[in-house]
């Protein structure tokens, strides 16, 4: 077996510790990336695609006509809608549910919506204990639209020049 | 024939001379634009969307009303033509509202699909839209006139194809509209067809409002029970539910058409009163059961009349809506058990001439050669209600000027095409006018006419209307319809229909409602020994299974056939529905599927046989009835109820139906004796409304309230009610000698002198009797 100087060499004088310490020295004084979840968060395009709601216009009517778009447009088959017509003759949904399980948050279906009735929030952060859980309805969206109109509105009107 | 040659885009094809361009290129696949156009109405060329560019033209040509020429050459996409449809599309966008998303056509619209194929991409109009009110037309159809496009094909249906001038345009220009006369509501009965023929959302299906959209929908093919065509239909379901029925195009059946009837019986399918579990009566009281209870509470009821050596007493009574496989399995199941009572024919009353019946009630002439008929004679047949798209075809020929319509009828009914002879004859004189008109076919013909038939002909000089039979020959028809088949001298109208048809060399058609050919075709009929509807109504009975039928309400005399049902021991029905009525005398009721949730066969009036599938899976507990006769055969022991599936019962079936012949000839003929009402006064008429005959269409909620389901009135000739001193509106009593019912009269001069008419098939009616002497008095009091 041949000597290797060179690698006894770098054995003994550690200097890939060296290397490695010397990086982290320099990151050490660095500034830092990382942060304090929860207490801090990155900041969010307006285009975040995350838990969905259902609006209201500021009258308090909601906005969904029943016209089925989005559940025709949907790749993952996550939302059944059913409609009929309510009392004053307009086009309602009886039932708007979302298998959060199924949905990819492509966004497709807000894109379908002609009176921008379902969105994707930016909410990220929700979980389900139930397996029955993933299934949300459509009191349930339009809670959730009621609770964040003015983080949706505010979204949407920041990104309104580029649609 | 000689024919011409034309180009249309570099293809040289043939066509007709003075064929219109669209039917040619729409022959050939070549697609041309179009909105007014439709191939079963005329030519109106008012939309301008099918502009094509034809050579030497100076402008663009449309093409649903240019008649080829030897050597045209066509352009359908060149840039003339393009500019002309994409100019023709915007000025139809200028007013059409841009509601797409509430639409319920939305999805399956032709303006939809043909803005984007054949429009601009962007809109240049600013100004303000055309908005026009819209009127209630009726239970059927929904308006939303903005968006019309005044294609007036709705118009051009009802003036040419279902004979009601109901739709028209008043005002010109910019005012002009789509609307009924003075705001009435649509009541053909074929008016639905109108909510296909719309290219946009302006007429739309009511009860299908918001329901579901075109594009989720499933298509599954079905056949309807409603009528003796055995029409075609579409059953679209969306998460096992029926939503919404359309026709399937048939030329030899039903065109492109189908009656309300078809299109929205299904509603009773997702009714409330769906019966949806097993239910037993014991004690007394009503409680649900399992399937298990249920049957082992239905087969111990009919041993036990079985052991008391009452099986001869036990009888199955079938609704004219079930399916051959169905009547197969209860006429089956009722002999297994020692009897030979069951029947279909829930409404006739006259059984007399049974033993010299012919195999099938059927029309002798296929359902298309009813539109060229030179001659029909109507033997006691409101057609336009019983059969309404036989009516059509029948209208086809009259409107070509082809056909003469005559008409024996007890009512002066509104037919829906003219007459040439219209003969009224209430009760009797029905008979005595059918052997007049005999006789004057035995003038017309110097035959001999037989002695029996001279003798009870009426003094009518028919020479006119025999002639016109007579030179018809083998072109001609008589139509016998259900006034006649209900007749109490039914036999005697057939025997003479026979002689009369023979003597002339015309053809027969007996249009029995629904299914009922395939009744026949399954034997469901007693044998020899047996008790037919009449004799088993008349009481005797210990036993009854009732497969999908409410006697009360579906055979002719409803007071009878609820004593009869009363009086028997035990009564098992199989129902789609609860009924109130029922409860009161049944014993086990058996939740059964209705139509789209069953599979099964069906005989149309022309022999042809069709199979229809399932399209849902039935709610609850319920099961498809063959599958409960059946295992309640299993139950009883009897043999040869082990199917496995449907296809062994058709195989069972194969020998009948793979010939069965649709022939309409009494063997021999022979001419009963005249039954007389044996009062003379007041003749109650009576007649089925074409929403009431039968369970299904009684739960039909929009068919309810449309005008073809009255409300239960008496109408009088006006004259004969004022000489009882009554008023129209007012309640009268009407007294049936041993029953009364207060209800309000209206005067009707279709309503021959000296008769009452009262509907059946309502609760407030079924409770009089039919043949009994009637009076009508006002109201004490009239108070109201």
């Amino acid at each position: 077996m041949r000597l290797d100087l060179r690698q006894l060499y770098k054995t003994f004088s550690l200097s890939e510790l060296r290397k490695g310490m010397g990086v982290t020295g320099k990151h050490f004084l660095k500034r830092k990336t990382t942060i304090m979840y929860p207490e801090e968060k990155t900041p969010k395009s307006p285009r975040f695609r995350g838990l969905h709601a259902l609006r209201r216009y500021p009258n308090g009517e909601e906005r969904c006509i029943a016209c089925k778009l989005c559940e025709a447009v949907c790749p993952a088959l996550a939302i059944t809608i059913d409609s009929e017509e309510r009392e004053d003759g307009t086009r309602r949904t009886t039932r708007y549910d979302i298998d959060l399980f199924k949905c990819i948050y492509c966004g497709f279906c807000e894109e379908a919506c002609p009176v921008d009735s379902i969105v994707l929030t930016d909410i990220h952060e929700f979980h389900m204990e139930e397996n029955s859980e993933r299934m949300i309805d459509k009191e349930h969206l339009l809670e959730i639209g009621d609770r964040h109109e003015s983080e949706i509105a505010a979204a949407r009107k920041q990104d309104a020049p580029y649609r | 024939m000689s024919t011409v040659t034309i180009n249309v885009d570099g293809r040289n094809l043939e066509a007709t001379p003075g064929e219109m361009l669209i039917c040619v290129t729409d022959r050939n696949g070549i697609y041309i634009p179009r909105f007014c156009y439709h191939e079963k109405l005329s030519v109106a060329a008012n939309c301008r969307m099918c502009l094509v560019e034809v050579e030497r033209a100076p402008k663009p040509l449309p093409a649903c009303a240019t008649p080829v020429m030897d050597g045209m050459k066509v352009q359908t996409r060149s840039i003339t033509a393009q500019e002309a449809q994409k100019g023709t599309m915007e000025f139809l966008l200028i007013n059409h509202p841009l509601d797409c998303p509430v639409c319920d056509q939305g999805g399956e619209c032709p303006l939809q699909d043909q803005a984007l194929g054949y429009g601009r991409s962007d809109s240049r109009f600013q100004e303000q839209k055309r908005s026009v009110a819209s009127h209630d037309i009726g239970p059927l159809v929904a308006t939303e006139m903005t968006r019309c496009i005044h294609c007036t094909r709705c118009v051009r249906f009802g003036e040419e194809v279902a004979g009601l001038l109901e739709m028209g345009a008043p005002g010109r220009g910019e005012h002009m509209k789509i609307s009924t006369f003075l705001n009435r509501p649509v009541n053909s009965e074929v008016s639905g067809n109108m909510i296909d023929l719309c290219p946009v959302g302006a007429l739309t299906s009511r009860p299908f409002r918001f329901a579901a959209r075109s594009w989720e929908l499933t298509s599954n093919f079905g056949i309807s029970p409603h009528d003796c065509l055995g029409t075609n239909i579409n059953i679209q379901t969306l998460r096992n539910c029926v939503e919404r029925v359309l026709p399937i195009e048939n030329a030899e059946i039903n065109e492109c058409w189908i009656a309300d009837r078809d299109r929205f019986s299904y509603e009773a399918i997702n009714c409330r009163h769906r019966l949806t579990v097993p239910m037993i009566k014991r004690a007394g009281a009503w409680e649900e059961a399992t399937w298990e209870t249920a049957l082992t509470h239905a087969a111990n009821g009919l041993k036990r009349l079985m052991d008391n050596g009452s099986a001869a007493e036990i009888g199955g009574l079938a609704t004219w809506s079930s399916t051959l496989e169905e009547f197969h399995l209860l006429q089956k199941l009722v002999r297994a058990m020692g009897s030979d009572s069951v029947d279909y024919r829930l409404r006739q009353c006259d059984f007399r001439d049974d033993d010299i019946a012919p195999p099938l009630p059927v029309s002798e002439v296929p359902i298309r050669a009813f539109s060229d008929r030179e001659s029909v004679l109507l033997v006691g047949s409101n057609i336009r209600k019983e059969q309404p798209l036989l009516a059509l075809r029948l209208r086809n020929g009259w409107q070509t000027g082809k056909t003469r319509i005559a008409a024996i009828n007890p009512i002066d009914h509104d037919l829906n095409f003219g007459t040439s002879h219209l003969l009224i004859a209430p009760g009797n004189s029905l008979v005595s006018q059918l052997a007049a008109l005999a006789s004057a076919v035995a003038g017309a013909r110097s035959m001999p006419l037989p002695p029996e038939i001279r003798r009870i002909a009426d003094k009518h000089r028919l020479t006119d209307l025999a002639d016109q039979i007579c030179q018809a020959g083998g072109n001609g028809l008589v139509v016998l319809g259900e006034a006649a088949q209900q007749h109490p001298n039914a036999s005697l109208i057939k025997a003479i229909v026979h002689w009369l048809a023979e003597a002339a060399g015309s053809r027969i058609a007996l249009l029995a409602p629904g299914n009922s050919a395939a009744g026949a075709l399954a034997n469901c009929q007693p044998g020899e020994g047996g008790r037919n509807t009449g004799q088993m109504l008349a009481g005797g009975m210990r036993g009854f299974i009732l497969l999908g039928c409410e006697p009360e309400l579906d055979c002719m005399d409803g007071k009878q056939a609820l004593s009869a049902m009363q009086d028997s021991d035990f009564v098992i029905q199989l129902s789609a529905f609860r009924s109130e009525s029922v409860m009161q005398y049944a014993d086990v009721l058996l939740p059964m599927a209705t139509f789209a949730e069953s599979s099964g066969s069906y005989l149309n009036c022309e022999g042809r046989l069709q199979r229809s599938r399932a399209a849902v899976t039935p709610p609850g507990e319920v099961k498809p009835a063959w599958k409960i006769l059946r295992v309640l055969g299993n139950f009883l022991g009897c043999r040869g109820f082990d199917y496995m599936d449907l296809e062994d019962i058709e195989t069972e079936l194969s020998p009948r139906t793979e010939n069965p012949a649709p022939t309409f000839r009494l063997g021999k003929w022979r001419l009963e004796d005249m039954i007389e009402p044996g009062h003379t006064g007041l003749t109650r008429l009576s007649g089925m409304p074409m929403y009431r005959g039968e369970a299904t269409l009684r739960h039909a909620r929009a068919l309810q309230s449309t005008a073809d389901t009255p409300a239960p009135v008496i109408r009088v000739h006006p004259d004969t009610l004022s000489e009882l001193g009554l008023k129209s509106g007012e309640q009268a009593l009407l007294d049936d000698g041993d029953t009364t019912a207060q209800l309000p009269v209206k005067e009707d001069p279709r309503i021959p002198e000296k008769c009452i008419y009262l509907p059946s098939g309502f609760a407030e009616s079924a409770m009089l009797g039919i043949h009994n002497r009637v009076s009508l008095e006002p109201l004490d009091g009239r108070q109201g």
